[in-house]
């Protein structure tokens, strides 16, 4: 799908794309965080109307309901097409030994053949994070793996 | 205490006129702007209601209300967003800049003003105000419009055009020559570039230090900076609101934004102080006469403003009723004119009135042919 992005100087961002059933969608996201989202009309394509706003709150709810059962299916997904794979995930306690140290120390692959595919750190997710990422504590681990390559994670991680 | 008394009494009815005057006017949705003025013309010598006792303290709120007008104006730019602007639309700022300006360096002429005044009411009649015109796409759903980032554009341009234009003029208007002028200019781009180097390198110190997690932190010493930066800019003859530009500038990322929202009740408290300043100081006999100047300058304004909004439309591929939307939204000129009166020094007196009723004219007929401009439904644009 392609999305077009319009810079709106002092205002925000504009995203712009047509869905399938032909229909031009615009949402502009505003530096106030507030989102606007909008169709365009068949007779002046340069003429938006205003469909609803959103406040960030608002925004953020919508963004779960839209996206958070999506990824979840797109791991269950993943780990039902590999007999024996599956996914766990792992919080770093603050007592953790690998606290403020790289995920590199972990030596979590090597040791249990299982994955960390990604850190979840407060509202961020990073994505295949390198050897260099420093843990924090309350970062939790996403892991992909067999169930004792999990656990093995776990315990690396815990003790 | 008498005179505290007569002092809480008449700013306490000036601010709930205010809030009256601008309730009506975010109604209708157009600009405060226009009724400020006039509330400023009732208050003053000669008005309706004199306020001798307020009339001190809202003439020294009116400095603040500039030093925060022209903070929170550079704490709105962005480096991105204006070479990107930069990039697509110089010829449309030129001939913004061309087009706008023209008209008000010939009527100054005309009017036999000094150069200083010429100069001042060139700017006056070039700057549109970004403030009206952003809050007024918003309300009127226009963000999502294909005109609408050329409008933004042409805005940006202009607001940064004026951080080599204030500094000239406050020189020129402190008596200085040419060669001091070109001085000052030099001190003020000095100060962006190094402003811009220096955020760009130590911008997180500088950052960290004023962007403090407590918001009344945050608050006190965004504050407390710009105004002596202000201070010092008009030590050296730079004028306090480019001083206040430039800290703006020098801010950027999460503690611009900050700074921006806890900023922004202040702003808007000074800021009406400081349009009742501008009213306050002309007297409604003086409006009369220059109201035929004024009206010929608006008419012309508004055309010229028209062929700019059309022209960068047209240059982002908008088809016919985009453009004329364009077109109106531009027209609309508000807080920077009333700076630039203010920054004019012996000659503001002169451009003072005209400038104040010509911002009345376009201030209110601006937004009102924004809006008209949407509804021009038998206007068809065939797409090429």
């Amino acid at each position: 799908m392609d999305v077009n992005e319009v810079l709106l100087p002092g205002v925000g961002l504009r995203y712009e794309f047509t869905n399938a059933d032909g229909e031009r969608i615009g949402i502009v996201a505003r530096r106030s965080g507030d989102f606007e989202v909008l169709t365009y009309s068949d007779t002046d394509p340069d003429e938006s109307r205003p469909v609803f706003r959103l406040t960030p709150e608002e925004a953020d709810t919508v963004a779960e309901i839209l996206g958070a059962p999506r990824i979840a299916e797109r791991f269950a997904d993943l780990t039902k097409e590999v007999p024996g794979l599956s996914a766990g995930q792992v919080a770093v306690a603050p007592s953790s030994p690998y606290v403020s140290r790289p995920l590199g120390d972990t030596r979590a692959r090597t040791r249990t053949g299982a994955s960390i595919v990604a850190i979840v750190r407060g509202d961020d997710v990073i994505a295949s994070p390198t050897p260099d990422e420093v843990l924090q504590p309350g970062d939790v681990l996403v892991v992909i793996g067999t169930h004792e390559g999990i656990n093995g994670v776990r315990a690396i991680i815990e003790t | 205490m008498h005179t505290s008394l007569a002092l809480l009494l008449e700013l306490g009815i000036i601010l709930v006129v205010l809030s009256v005057l601008g309730a009506l006017a975010r109604r209708w949705s157009f600009s405060p702007i226009p009724l400020y003025l006039l509330a400023g013309l009732a208050l003053g010598e000669g008005g309706i209601a004199p306020v001798p006792a307020a009339g001190e303290f809202v003439r020294a709120s009116a400095s603040i209300g500039v030093v925060l007008l022209l903070l929170t104006l550079g704490l709105e730019f962005n480096t991105a967003e204006f070479s990107h602007s930069l990039r697509r639309h110089v010829p449309s700022a030129v001939l913004d800049f061309v087009l706008n300006a023209t008209p008000g360096a010939i009527a100054g002429w005309l009017l036999g003003l000094s150069w200083v005044g010429v100069l001042a009411l060139a700017g006056a009649t070039w700057i549109s105000s970004s403030g009206i015109i952003a809050r007024l796409l918003s309300d009127l759903r226009r963000l999502g419009n294909r005109e609408t980032p050329a409008v933004l554009s042409v805005l940006v341009m202009e607001d940064f055009a004026m951080a080599v234009y204030l500094p000239v003029l406050a020189v020129l208007a402190s008596g200085g020559t040419w060669w001091q002028a070109l001085l000052g200019v030099t001190i003020a781009v000095g100060c962006v570039a190094a402003a811009f180097a220096a955020s760009h390198r130590w911008g997180h110190h500088v950052n960290r230090w004023l962007g403090h997690p407590d918001s009344e932190q945050l608050m006190l010493r965004v504050l407390g900076t710009t105004l002596v930066v202000a201070a010092l800019a008009e030590l050296v003859d730079v004028s306090a609101a480019v001083g206040a530009f430039l800290v703006g500038l020098t801010l950027t990322g999460e503690v611009a934004e900050r700074a921006r929202a806890v900023l922004a009740p202040l702003r808007d408290l000074f800021a009406a102080a400081f349009f009742l300043a501008i009213g306050l100081a002309v007297s409604p006999t003086d409006l009369l006469p220059v109201l035929p100047a004024a009206i010929a300058l608006a008419a012309v304004g508004i055309a010229t403003k028209f062929a700019t909004g059309w022209y960068a439309a047209r240059r982002d591929g908008v088809a016919l009723r985009g453009r004329l939307r364009a077109g109106t939204a531009l027209i609309a000129r508000g807080e920077f004119s009333i700076v630039i009166i203010s920054l004019a020094g012996s000659a503001s007196t002169a451009i003072g009135p005209v400038v104040t009723a010509y911002v009345l004219l376009l201030a209110t007929i601006g937004p009102m042919l924004m809006r008209w401009s949407g509804t021009w439904s038998w206007i068809t644009s065939p797409r090429p």
